[in-house]
């Protein structure tokens, strides 16, 4: 293997390892605020693309219906949720948030489906709507369970799976699609290839990190974020409530998921089961960081690529027990680096 | 969690599974053969994950293991298929072994994603390996013959899985039954706790994973014999989470739950097999999404699975009350001369904080002695030193003579120091029986094996009599079958000192047990240690409550800022000036 | 659909309620991938199952369709199922090979023939005593591979790099091809494996280039095909893109765009039959097939032909069986065996002339080279 080939592995594992990263991040963000481990963050990556991929052939994707029907069942759970407590006069404003404001989402991004318009703005639009299924996922899914242990949580995130990939097949079909690329140039660097395309893909992961860093340092809402996962109890106490922060959660983790769906799609060809083994790169990735410390959730993300490209090139028929095996030892050295506390289930 | 009430519904069971392949549909035969060998493997995760909390998804390597093995050798090598069970299960506890003693060191969330990896790793293993057939598989696995029968047929392969089935569930519910079980049902959420009374945690979880892996090895190999071919699809991640969803359905909580779990997704799996296409035509496949939300549904309004509520219905008998036996072998009385325990200037450094600052004091035989102090004075670090919890710094601790600086909790439990806990560490879903026979863990001696065939009848019998004198002791004699955690934090608290005295302990430490507590049961709490004391017990009570302390104790030592402010009886130490200005500031 | 399913269902209580009276309808069990990975493969399968007749021979047919999820365990369930409770008189399935390895036993166990759908020539492979009872309609790897070669050595290629699917399908290919490729004094240089899902092949194609081959030759199916395509047309690879029938559907060149021009594959028949000489054949069972299934379907299926085969291989049989017994006894299955064991017919992918050392009876009749063009498929002549 020369500089050149080592080179372009080396580039391939990082643009791999940023999207990874993301979804990274996603989950480590859901899961101390929530205690949720979101195996389905990566039916969300592979929506992004397969929504974004709708788009641009000009036809409404499959995901509105999701996002309609959700939107009618939070609506219902929500109205039930009022009457029962006795307290309709919420309902309308309770409706108009869970109902009203997705079902405006679909209607505006199916009007605009046909219209074709520029890449940035279908972007955009595959943006707005996978951050809109996030929250109501959580509605509809796990916040009757919030107080479930974790493992609960954690069967309910599978049953979850199952069903977004059976949505996936009925919505966007057996076959894959890829999304255009922002740009399909490359320059050269001292005899070394570099495409834009994968600086494009780092500089946003980058950015989206950094918004997000300073969204939880300097926002109120990232704050109440940040208090509600370290101690649910006392957030609570302090006004903060854990279903709107759990519905926060769900669309900043959304939008992650739904950004590395964009990123991803130029890259490879994505299929409505594509998202559970991206998924599970991901969360190599936030096991790493402990579930708690998103720089080395990132990291650790960053290594999954780095490793994955370089095992694909030595001995691509092993390359997954490779990935696979090689994380053992970097878990063993986490586990006995961390503090660890017994958890109050 | 004993052998659900009614023996008739067991012997119901039975029945109906024996009478099926008689007279059922032949498909049925064919669901309860994969019912059975999923419950198989579920049972381990009921005990790995359910039980002892380490959430495993790779219990489908360890069924591939088992499967493969079988077919290697009895395609390549013309083995018996019996022996290759054998040789399967030693690969297989090998290999569990291995990725055991790795993966569970590994705390908290770090042991599932280490299944996973290790689950997805063997996968592809099986599926690289030319002489293992690569991902085509391989054919031809000749049938099970059993005593000259060939067990070819569906009906006949029923009866040997559901007699394994069955054995294995014997089986795991006398190990949950026992002394290994208590501790295993301690590793969830109570591992300081248990390894106060002596059970060595790391190496209980690595028994109990290799137990449920060769239950999978098990499993794996009928798989084989049935199906007679073999290829890597089944051993998959996503069956491994399928597994782990059959258990927590069912009910993680107990063995039952593993047989109801995979009878209810395999059946269901079937009925919407049948059902939706009828409902939505064919055109388009709902199976995975309506199995989905109705698993989500099941989940919200059931969430320890549908067993709780089965339970529910069947009768359950009110157990019997426990039989006297012959006490276990007790601790030598033999008194000794001068003070039972002595302090000499421990010290506990916390980087340049000194939280205990060369403390020294004795505690004397059949004495109460009360160790008291303003907020920070040290007395709970000073508690976790004699305990064990903490390392000393420097300085030393002495128990009847012998040094106990720096050994671990079990062993200072095994020299005969008792102890509880500031927040009350019982089992909740555990009998008050069991959480107090668990205080006995070092006095018995039966091992996995011997608990689950059952052959530790004896040892048991005397154990649960121990415990029962125990709690008889404390006056808890009524709440005996009761569920610990149904009852008061007074109660609880109690229960923790009977669970401390069936380690036939001579000194008990308990850490604030009046905290918490109403005044009539401070008040029992203090009538049933004065008891104790009139009975030849030693206590060192660490306490805040004024009132409870002074009425109780022969002598108390004051702390503060990590030294002994003050010792002396109870009376002198409530004159004291510097008592006095440490607590309220300056005398008046 | 729902009223043709009532309509169904009372047929079948009427008949059960009439059993042994009067006619017993032929139920034909069929067990597809339509989710899981190979559902690009399934799911045209099934689509076709709605364009076949409801009656064989004067007798009414019953296809009873369930989803084996690419699952190995669930296929033999089906295949149980199908067997004991349906009473099928002969399976259809499944569409991957290991399935298709799998459900052999239960067809073999009940005497019931079975038709699969499956690449691999293992599954019906003579020498295996369990065959007597199989048979299968897609084209053998070995026969596609051949081709392959054929074309290779006629464009001077000395070398080649593989690069497949690890998986069956992908562990198929590559025996064949070396196999095929020795013959034609070929030498195979690299071999990668790589998977559907991965988000790059990087790794693998900088090592298939740096062994320089001549040719490379991806063997997968459906969409992922075009995966490798990419990769190394942007690492600059000038030589010859070989693909292999499982890439014959029209998302595939949907997916690999402009990056497709030049590639050649072998295909069955079907795929170009508007470019075959009125002369061929196949041209004109396979020009019903296509028109049929694209009237209600969109875009044709080289897979839901075999399919459409293994109708017309049962159109033949079945009315030769019944001169012999009745549908849903033992008699009639072992009939049923026999006269598909001497089919003689044509159908979509090829003309299929079976004994009983060849349960698939295609020949190279079965196979034309095709070139992709601008998104189109081109027959090479």
């Amino acid at each position: 293997m020369d500089l050149s080939i080592a080179a372009l592995l080396a580039q391939d594992g990082i643009t791999n390892g940023a999207i990874y990263a993301l979804l990274a991040l996603a989950l480590v963000l859901v899961f101390t605020v929530t205690r949720v481990v979101w195996i389905p963050a990566g039916e969300f990556v592979a929506w992004g693309t397969l929504t974004l991929a709708g788009l641009q052939t000009g036809a409404a994707p499959g995901t509105l219906k999701v996002l309609v029907g959700m939107a009618v069942i939070a609506g219902l759970m929500e109205a039930w949720g009022c009457l029962r407590r006795g307290q309709t006069g919420r309902l309308p404003r309770r409706l108009a948030a869970w109902t009203g404001v997705p079902v405006a989402v679909a209607a505006l991004v199916w009007w605009l489906a046909p219209m074709q318009l520029p890449l940035p703005v279908q972007v955009l639009l595959t943006l707005v709507t996978m951050t809109t299924l996030g929250p109501l996922l959580y509605r509809v899914a796990y916040q009757p369970l919030a107080e479930a242990s974790v493992l609960v949580l954690l069967i309910v995130s599978v049953a979850l799976h199952f069903t977004l990939v059976g949505l996936g097949l009925w919505f966007f079909g057996a076959e894959g699609s890829r999304t255009p690329a922002f740009s399909s140039t490359s320059f050269t660097i001292q005899g070394v290839n570099i495409s834009v395309q994968s600086l494009l893909v780092v500089a946003s992961s980058l950015a989206l990190i950094g918004a997000l860093a300073l969204f939880f340092g300097r926002t109120l809402y990232g704050k109440a974020l940040r208090a509600t996962a370290v101690n649910r109890a006392g957030a609570r106490l302090v006004g903060i409530s854990p279903d709107f922060a759990g519905a926060l959660t769900f669309a900043l983790a959304a939008l992650l998921c739904g950004f590395s769906g964009v990123l991803i799609g130029p890259i490879t060809t994505v299929y409505y089961d594509s998202g559970f083994l991206v998924g599970l790169k991901g969360f190599v990735g936030a096991i790493i960081g402990g579930l708690s410390s998103y720089p080395i959730a990132a990291a650790g993300a960053l290594l999954v690529g780095l490793i994955e490209s370089f095992s694909s090139f030595w001995a691509s028929a092993f390359k997954e027990v490779i990935v696979f095996t090689l994380i053992i030892p970097v878990l063993l050295w986490r586990s006995l680096t961390t503090t660890h506390h017994e958890e109050d289930e | 969690m004993k052998w659900l009430g009614s023996r008739a519904a067991f012997a119901i069971f039975v029945v109906v599974l024996a009478v099926v392949p008689q007279v059922a549909p032949a498909f049925w035969v064919t669901l309860g053969n994969y019912i059975g060998l999923y419950s198989i493997v579920a049972l381990g995760l009921v005990l790995l994950t359910g039980v002892a909390g380490q959430t495993s998804f790779g219990q489908a390597a360890f069924v591939g293991l088992g499967a493969y093995t079988t077919a290697y050798l009895t395609t390549k090598y013309g083995t018996s298929p019996w022996l290759a069970l054998v040789v399967g299960m030693v690969i297989t506890a090998a290999v569990a072994l291995f990725l055991g003693f790795i993966t569970l060191r590994m705390k908290g969330h770090y042991l599932p994603l280490a299944t996973i990896a290790w689950g997805i790793s063997l996968f592809y293993v099986f599926g690289n390996l030319e002489m293992l057939g690569g991902h085509t598989g391989m054919s031809g696995i000749p049938a099970l013959s059993f005593a000259g029968f060939e067990l070819k047929s569906e009906n006949r392969y029923y009866y040997l899985i559901w007699a394994i089935t069955l054995a294995s569930l014997w089986a795991t519910n006398n190990l949950l039954d026992s002394r290994p079980g208590r501790a295993i049902r301690a590793l969830k959420g109570r591992l300081e706790m248990a390894e106060a009374f002596g059970v060595d945690a790391a190496r209980l979880k690595i028994v109990v994973f290799v137990y449920a892996a060769l239950l999978a090895c098990i499993s794996g190999w009928l798989y084989a014999h049935l199906q007679r071919f073999v290829n890597p699809t089944p051993f998959f991640i996503t069956q491994g989470i399928e597994y782990l969803f059959m258990a927590v359905v069912g009910g993680a909580g107990s063995v039952w739950g593993a047989v109801l779990g995979a009878t209810v997704i395999t059946l269901l799996k079937q009925v919407l097999q049948d059902v939706l296409p009828w409902m939505f035509g064919r055109s388009g496949n709902f199976e995975l999404i309506v199995f989905g939300i109705l698993m989500i549904l099941l989940l919200q309004f059931a969430r320890d699975g549908l067993w709780p509520w089965i339970e529910r219905i069947i009768p359950r008998r009110t157990p019997p009350p426990v039989p006297p036996a012959e006490p276990l072998p007790a601790r030598d009385p033999a008194a000794r001369a001068g003070p039972l325990l002595e302090v000499r200037k421990a010290r506990k450094q916390f980087g340049g904080l000194v939280a205990v600052n060369d403390l020294s004091f004795d505690i004397r035989p059949g004495e109460i002695l009360g160790l008291i102090g303003p907020n920070g004075a040290g007395k709970s670090t000073t508690f976790s030193l004699i305990s064990g919890a903490a390392a000393l710094t420097s300085g030393d601790i002495r128990f009847r003579g012998e040094s106990i600086g720096g050994a671990p909790p079990y062993e200072i439990a095994r020299r005969g120091i008792g102890r509880t806990f500031q927040h009350v560490k019982l089992i909740p879903q555990m009998t008050v029986l069991d959480n107090v026979a668990l205080g006995a863990y070092l006095r018995g001696r039966s091992g996995i094996v011997r608990a689950a065939l059952a052959l530790d009848g004896a040892e048991e019998a005397r154990t649960r009599s121990e415990a029962a004198r125990a709690i008889a002791r404390v006056g808890l004699a009524d709440h005996t079958f009761d569920a610990a955690g149904s009852l008061p934090l007074g109660k609880q608290r109690i229960v923790e000192i009977a669970r401390a005295l069936a380690a036939d302990p001579m000194l008990l430490l308990l850490d604030e047990p009046a905290a918490g507590l109403r005044f009539l049961e401070k008040q029992e709490l203090a009538a049933l240690l004065r008891s104790l004391k009139a009975d030849g017990m030693t206590v060192l009570l660490v306490e805040h409550d004024m009132d409870f302390v002074m009425g109780l104790t022969d002598r108390l030592v004051v702390m503060d800022f990590g030294e002994k402010l003050a010792e002396g009886q109870p009376a002198d130490i409530q004159k004291n000036a510097a008592v006095l200005e440490a607590y309220l500031g300056s005398v008046v | 659909m729902k009223r043709v399913y009532i309509l169904r269902a009372l047929g079948a209580a009427l008949a059960f309620v009439l059993a042994g009276a009067a006619v017993a309808d032929i139920n034909i069990g069929v067990t597809l991938a339509t989710t899981g990975p190979a559902a690009s493969l399934g799911i045209p399968q099934k689509n076709t199952i709605e364009l076949l007749p409801t009656s064989i021979g004067g007798e009414k047919v019953n296809w009873i369709v369930l989803d084996d999820a690419s699952d190995t365990t669930k296929a033999l369930t089906n295949a149980r199922k199908l067997i004991s409770e349906d009473k099928v008189d002969v399976i259809v399935g499944s569409s991957t090979t290991p399935n298709s390895l799998a459900m052999r036993e239960a067809a073999v166990d009940s005497g019931t023939p079975m038709i699969s759908l499956a690449a691999s020539a293992a599954i019906i492979n003579p020498t295996d005593p369990k065959t007597r009872w199989i048979f299968k309609t897609p084209q053998n790897d070995a026969l596609m591979a051949d081709a392959v070669a054929v074309s290779m050595k006629a464009n001077g290629i000395k070398t080649l790099g593989y690069i497949g699917f690890a998986d069956a399908y992908g562990d198929g290919w590559l025996a064949e091809i070396k196999r095929s490729a020795q013959t034609a004094g070929i030498k195979v240089v690299a071999e990668e494996k790589y998977n559907r899902n991965d988000p790059s092949v990087t790794g693998q194609v900088l090592k298939l280039i740096s062994a320089n081959p001549d040719a490379v030759l991806i063997g997968a199916a459906g969409t992922p095909g075009a995966t490798p395509v990419k990769e190394l047309v942007a690492r600059n690879y000038k030589g010859k893109i070989y693909q292999t029938h499982g890439v014959a559907n029209p998302d595939f060149l949907r997916v690999v765009g402009k990056d497709g021009n030049g590639q050649i594959l072998p295909a069955g028949p079907m795929l170009v039959f508007e470019q075959l000489p009125d002369s061929n054949e196949v041209k004109k069972t396979a020009a019903e097939y296509v028109v049929k299934y694209e009237q209600k379907f969109g875009t044709r299926s080289t897979f839901g032909g075999h399919v459409y085969d293994a109708y017309i291989l049962l159109s033949k049989a079945i009315p030769e069986a019944l001169k012999k017994a009745r549908p849903g006894t033992k008699e009639f299955r072992a009939a049923l065996r026999d006269a598909l064991e001497n089919s003689n017919v044509t159908g979509t992918h090829g003309v299929f002339v079976m004994n009983a050392n060849d349960h698939n009876g295609l020949d190279n009749r079965a196979r034309v080279m095709v070139k992709v063009e601008n998104e189109k498929w081109v027959l090479v002549k």
